[in-house]
């Protein structure tokens, strides 16, 4: 069995509070069903600052500057406990501010789409110029920006989507067609942000793992949005859009959709199309989404927590050949939900976790950790759907005792070792399954854990195509240092197997 | 004793990641209660 690695990984979030005012789907829902409700009013007062979004345990986890387990060691909630030595600069990535990513999203237009003003764009160049990673000739896509009183004609007139940083205009996103609803200025902006995050989070896994983007030859994109036009909604494709700004000449792509269990069964996809040698190195790569900005806040609000969903979450994997170092994507202990399966929650437990761990001759207790939904308990347990990921280890501790692989007693201390604290921005896709992908890989290399389980779920109901639910997931196993010898037969083989046909042929004769 | 009696109509409200509405679908069905809704919601 041929198998393919992780070479290397990147986490990237950005603070974007004006995002959350104007073009989450909760605060742009209320404007026009209450306009004037109690909730639109406070929620400005509740919106953090970049150095408050910087400060905070869980972004600080996701970009790679703290280990998960920290998390277990600062009792919750943590909006209000800063990170001492917390950094926007990360091991896997970075946390951008808003304006620099307002300034990424116009270098990631191809069709003058998006004009910025002049004064902000010159802000911008120069903090992007300062950037490690946007390069000269990405700078120069800025350009030197535009008169505000043209970018508000085409907002008034032109139904131009806003683009604000600290309450103010600076610049908008056009609309692509006329009439075409798919090209509208709001569409056109919600896919340029994820362009943006996920060139973000491409570039960041070149310069953080040391890989020469012209070495990759595909690229998969996972995220939740569709680009397309009227007469094919969700054409694609973001992964060559994507590809096309992070260097990548030598790449192809194509996008992978299954709403948040996307990024699980991508990873699912790239490693088989390493493993079966189509390709030496695929990434998976997905940028982050707008609608989901603030999705909880009525509950944080009323509560008098801090917008928590301020963030736009991005990420990216490398996939390549088995190099008998980096772990190993065990594509052939696959977990999937068919569709007869059944959504009861031990139904959907039993295909994803143990009915891939039978095929493996695996137990559930030999599986270190499990990336489940890693959704930061901060955010959903005050808006009253509970703490996800414990949820989760709750039904694998309990469809492990029922298997007879866990004593009843053991229940909590198997959580406590096989699971973790959730730390991911609900950002749909983001905190399904790949949040630990890096660690695992940091704490297979260094001969901490043997094994991690990527589980990843979606509510494909939302879509109203089907009823069913969905999921998806993936073994990652420590190199074993075997590199297997998968192409052809040697020249050893082809003599021990005629050797053998030999033996056959005379033990034949004897017998007759 | 059951609530779901004979002339009970039931709304299915569930949860991705708690229990799901069509899982309370196949234990309603199994009262003499009329599904009259069902929804998934998903907060995450």
């Amino acid at each position: 069995m041929s198998y393919s690695v992780i070479k290397g990984s990147s986490y990237v979030l950005v603070h974007a509070p004006d995002m959350v005012l104007h073009n989450g789907t909760t605060q742009t829902t209320e404007m026009i069903l209450n306009p004037n409700s109690e909730y639109l009013k406070e929620l400005p007062k509740s919106l953090r600052t970049f150095e408050q979004a910087v400060n905070y345990l869980p972004n600080q986890v996701y970009i790679g500057n703290h280990k998960p387990e920290e998390l277990k060691k600062v009792a919750q909630p943590w909006y209000d406990k800063d990170v001492a030595d917390a950094k926007r600069e990360g091991k896997f990535g970075e946390i951008m501010p808003q304006d620099e990513f307002i300034g990424l999203i116009k270098i990631s237009d191809v069709f003058d789409l998006v004009n910025l003003e002049k004064e902000f764009t010159a802000s911008v160049k120069a903090k992007l110029t300062a950037h490690p990673l946007i390069k000269d000739e990405l700078v120069a896509r800025l350009k030197d920006g535009d008169d505000i009183a043209d970018i508000e004609h085409a907002i008034n007139d032109q139904h131009a989507e806003a683009l604000m940083h600290d309450g103010k205009l600076v610049g908008c996103v056009k609309r692509a067609h006329d009439v075409d609803v798919n090209l509208n200025a709001h569409v056109m902006f919600e896919n340029l942000v994820t362009k943006a995050s996920g060139i973000l989070a491409a570039l960041h896994l070149c310069a953080k793992n040391n890989i020469n983007p012209e070495d990759v030859d595909y690229v998969l994109e996972c995220s939740e949005e569709a680009c397309g036009d009227m007469n094919q909604r969700g054409g694609g494709n973001f992964a060559k859009a994507v590809a096309e700004l992070s260097g990548f000449v030598n790449a192809s792509g194509s996008d992978v959709r299954g709403f948040c269990a996307a990024p699980a069964h991508t990873l699912i996809s790239a490693s088989s199309l390493v493993a079966a040698g189509t390709f030496k190195n695929v990434v998976v790569v997905s940028g982050g989404c707008t609608a989901k900005l603030g999705m909880n806040g009525k509950d944080h609000v009323k509560k008098g927590i801090p917008i928590l969903e301020d963030v736009i979450g991005g990420f990216a994997v490398l996939i390549s050949e088995n190099d008998g170092v980096n772990p190993i994507m065990r594509n052939d202990i696959v977990g999937k939900h068919n569709v007869g399966t059944g959504s009861s929650p031990q139904a959907v437990i039993q295909s994803l976790v143990t009915e891939p761990l039978d095929r493996g001759s695996l137990k559930i207790t030999d599986i270190d950790k499990y990336s489940v939904e890693m959704q930061n308990p901060d955010v959903t347990k005050p808006a009253g759907a509970g703490n996800v990921p414990e949820a989760n280890y709750k039904m694998i501790a309990a469809i492990g005792v029922k298997r007879g692989e866990l004593e009843k007693t053991d229940m909590v201390s198997f959580m406590e070792k096989h699971g973790m604290e959730g730390w991911a921005p609900t950002q749909g896709h983001i905190p399904s399954g790949v949040p630990y992908i890096g660690f695992a890989r940091q704490e297979m290399l260094e001969g901490n854990i043997n094994r991690a389980m990527v589980v990843g779920k979606g509510s494909l109901f939302l879509g109203r195509m089907t009823n069913l639910f969905d999921g998806a997931s993936i073994v990652i196993e420590k190199n074993p240092g075997k590199v297997e010898e998968s192409k052809g037969v040697s020249e050893e083989e082809v003599r021990n197997l005629v050797a053998e046909t030999m033996r056959d042929f005379a033990s034949h004769l004897l017998k007759d | 004793m059951s609530i779901f009696t004979e002339g009970l109509k039931a709304i299915v409200i569930g949860d991705r990641d708690g229990i799901p509405g069509p899982a309370m679908e196949e234990c309603i069905k199994t009262t003499p209660a009329e599904i009259v809704f069902s929804a998934t919601e998903c907060f995450v």
